[in-house]
């Protein structure tokens, strides 16, 4: 990785049409730019999708990036974000052989120390949520893979909102349909 | 057809097939009779197609029409369509499609188009359902033409063009997520405004989007008043007429000298809806460092892409330019101007002179461009196809009305020429259209002569014939140690071709029948083609080699 290269992550807001995903990512792979995650889902405005994406580069080039997605025409809006600037959480799940975790106790004071929830038990597999940042939930998943009981591990997408006190993408759609 | 009459399309090149005949059929009662309102060109090759509608919209302003079964109908037109995204010309491509309950299905002659096209497209869309069209052709066409104009695809399968629904008009004159004119930020003016003020040695750099913008008399305006010198990239040639006396040439890897040098002293740079391309910057890590820039552009992520900008201006040049002028002051700088000339004068001497009056040997492509330009009307539209008669055609060629040029400048598209000047004669009927090619380029849409014949379309073909891949030819001369890796070809004999097509034709072997045969290529009604017999060896000069300094440029091999 470069010197000068952060995890930047891209808050985009499109209309919800087909194809949209695809241009985005497009402008990333036209750049040689990994994704590191991404997160697609309906936003707080009727009709208006939001996309979390997350990837290590330098400002200049994401900047870039941000610019050329904005300009394609179902596009909303498009800013990126550095860390401090957002609210963050994944999520992650660990599924654990309830063999295993019955017979070593110090499973499952692992999962509450970590402030992870038991969501679900039988008598083949206990399943575990945990949702925090990033090396919260990668910290967690090594000290059970310690034990040799996960079965099964997924991380998700990185969801964010803006620690700003304006709704910049509610305030640009109302200024455009007064008109 | 009635979208399509409602967007005020007049003029649609097309080629018909098997998923647009829906199309086709009902074309046929608008192209004749009472109901007659298009006028239909049949090309021969979609790329064809493609090629003559930017060119119809580059020299009249309006959409060009493309009509295409789909495909290979469609990954015919698709060169085209990057073409037009490249060099911000506004086309709509309309494209049959297999029926919605065949797509995915590997259905003959189906492709993915919308996905093909969203690389290199402003936007691709597919109309699945007949009540869908007034929208989606409206849209299509607001798109292409407004902001920074580009290429819409429309893919249309065939159960949406047999749909019967009840005609109702939609326009659509907004987009929500899209904003063609940004707003114009009168404090950017400002600074902008105070550093063209404190300037010794302004530099204007002036782009297509002042023809797009047609902002022609905004641009004279702003650069009488603060007597600013202006270099023009190779598509805004036309921006400002050449015998401007603040006209100081063509920007870029084989422009004028004098400019280019410039770029390098210059204190304050003005860029004017040009998008800083490598083939204008060469080496971005010196290319005037020393200068402040100001960039004026409708499209915000051309700022800071290629030259970080001191300020930026994202607006409209309608707008932007006559709000920048009423804030500066009226100046002089006879001295920064007049160190031009010296420079200039090198150039005539050394490369001008020798290109255009030669006083022996084989013809040359740099005289036969000025010949022409001498004899022909002034306005004239001037179409190139690429290569070495593309940077002649654009150096030597004189333009005194706007709107004059028409040249793929972004993407290089050889075999553009002869479709794109096809194109030419349909969009603007009352004006000249003189198109330059070499024998390879002229070759590549040699079936276009079909249409050119089926049309009479009065284009006046100059085929200035080197026996080469001449541009390429002349890099391996001087990057790749002589080695001619395939860029010598044999040729067909053009007079045989011209008199199968039915065209008049005139060759041209010695200099003292140039200017004669000109003049009776220029006075012949319809297409005319005109083969120069061109030195075989000669070089494009000056020349800036890729990627270095721009004021490396070499006036001589």
């Amino acid at each position: 990785m470069k010197e000068n290269t952060k995890l930047y992550t891209l808050l985009v807001y499109s209309e919800n049409v087909a194809g949209i995903l695809n241009q985005i990512t497009a402008v990333f792979t036209r750049r040689q730019v990994n994704i590191e995650s991404l997160n697609v889902s309906a936003s707080s405005i009727p009709g208006v999708h939001k996309y979390t994406i997350t990837a290590w580069s330098d400002e200049d080039q994401i900047n870039k990036i941000t610019r050329q997605i904005e300009k394609k025409i179902d596009v909303i809006k498009a800013n990126y974000f550095t860390d401090d600037q957002l609210f963050i959480r994944e999520a992650g799940l660990y599924k654990l052989s309830t063999d295993k975790v019955l017979a070593n106790p110090e499973i499952s004071r692992t999962v509450r120390r970590y402030d992870a929830t038991i969501t679900e038990v039988n008598p083949t597999y206990t399943i575990v949520m945990k949702s925090g940042q990033t090396d919260d939930i990668i910290e967690l998943f090594r000290a059970l893979d310690a034990f040799d009981c996960v079965l099964q591990y997924t991380r998700s997408g990185r969801i964010a909102v803006t620690r700003g006190t304006q709704e910049q993408v509610s305030a640009f759609l109302e200024e455009r349909e007064k008109k | 057809m009635r979208a399509l009459q409602a967007e005020g399309v007049k003029t649609i090149f097309g080629y018909p097939g098997g998923s647009i005949m829906p199309t086709y059929d009902a074309l046929y009662d608008y192209t004749r009779g009472e109901k007659k309102c298009f006028d239909h060109i049949l090309v021969r090759h979609e790329q064809g197609a493609t090629h003559a509608a930017e060119g119809y919209a580059r020299v009249s302003g309006q959409v060009g029409v493309a009509l295409v079964t789909s495909g290979p109908g469609v990954t015919n037109t698709l060169t085209g369509i990057a073409d037009a995204m490249l060099d911000s010309t506004p086309i709509v491509v309309i494209a049959g499609q297999v029926p919605i309950t065949a797509l995915g299905t590997d259905a003959f002659q189906e492709v993915d188009l919308v996905g093909l096209a969203q690389p290199i497209s402003k936007w691709s869309y597919q109309i699945r359902h007949a009540e869908d069209v007034a929208w989606a052709v409206s849209r299509a066409f607001y798109i292409a033409r407004t902001g920074r104009p580009g290429p819409v695809v429309l893919d249309f399968p065939k159960n949406a063009q047999v749909e019967e629904i009840d005609w109702e008009p939609k326009k659509v004159d907004f987009v929500r997520s899209y904003v063609p004119y940004p707003k114009l930020d009168n404090e950017a003016v400002r600074q902008a405004a105070d550093l063209i003020n404190n300037a010794k040695r302004p530099l204007a750099l002036i782009g297509q989007g002042v023809e797009l913008g047609n902002a022609q008399e905004e641009l004279k305006a702003f650069l009488e008043k603060a007597d600013i010198p202006a270099g023009r990239t190779m598509l805004g040639l036309s921006a400002l007429p050449s015998n401007h006396p603040l006209n100081v040439g063509m920007l870029g890897m084989h422009g004028n000298y004098a400019v280019n040098l410039k770029e390098q002293e210059c204190d304050v740079l003005i860029a004017i809806g040009m998008r800083f391309s490598d083939r204008v910057t060469g080496n971005l890590k010196t290319y005037a460092k020393q200068a402040k820039i100001i960039h004026l552009d409708i499209d915000r992520s051309e700022i800071d892409k290629n030259v970080k900008t001191t300020v930026a201006v994202v607006a409209d040049c309608k707008e932007s330019l006559p709000a920048l002028t009423s804030l500066i002051n009226k100046n002089h700088h006879e001295e920064w101007r007049a160190s031009f000339k010296s420079l200039d004068e090198k150039e005539r001497t050394k490369v001008i002179e020798p290109a255009i009056h030669p006083k022996e040997g084989p013809l040359l492509m740099g005289e036969v461009v000025h010949a022409v330009a001498e004899q022909a009307a002034d306005d004239t539209i001037l179409v190139t196809d690429v290569g070495q008669n593309q940077l002649f055609a654009t150096r030597y060629f004189k333009y005194h009305h706007k709107r004059s040029i028409c040249t793929s400048g972004g993407l290089g598209t050889m075999g553009y020429g002869m479709p794109a000047a096809i194109g030419a004669t349909f969009g603007a009927p009352e004006r000249t259209v003189c198109c330059f090619m070499g024998d390879g380029g002229f070759q590549m849409n040699i079936q276009e002569l079909g249409t050119i014949m089926e049309q009479k379309a009065p284009v006046k073909m100059i085929l200035m014939n080197n026996n080469y891949l001449g541009n390429v030819r002349q890099w391996q001369d001087m990057f790749w140690l002589r080695r001619k890796s395939f860029t010598k070809m044999m040729n067909p004999c053009y007079e045989a071709i011209a008199q199968g097509y039915g065209i008049p034709y005139q060759a041209v072997v010695d200099r003292q029948d140039l200017s004669a045969a000109i003049q009776k290529m220029l006075s012949t009604d319809g297409p005319f083609i005109l083969e120069c017999a061109i030195m075989e060896e000669d070089n494009v000069l000056p020349m800036t080699p890729p990627g270095m300094d721009v004021d490396k440029m070499q006036l001589e091999v």
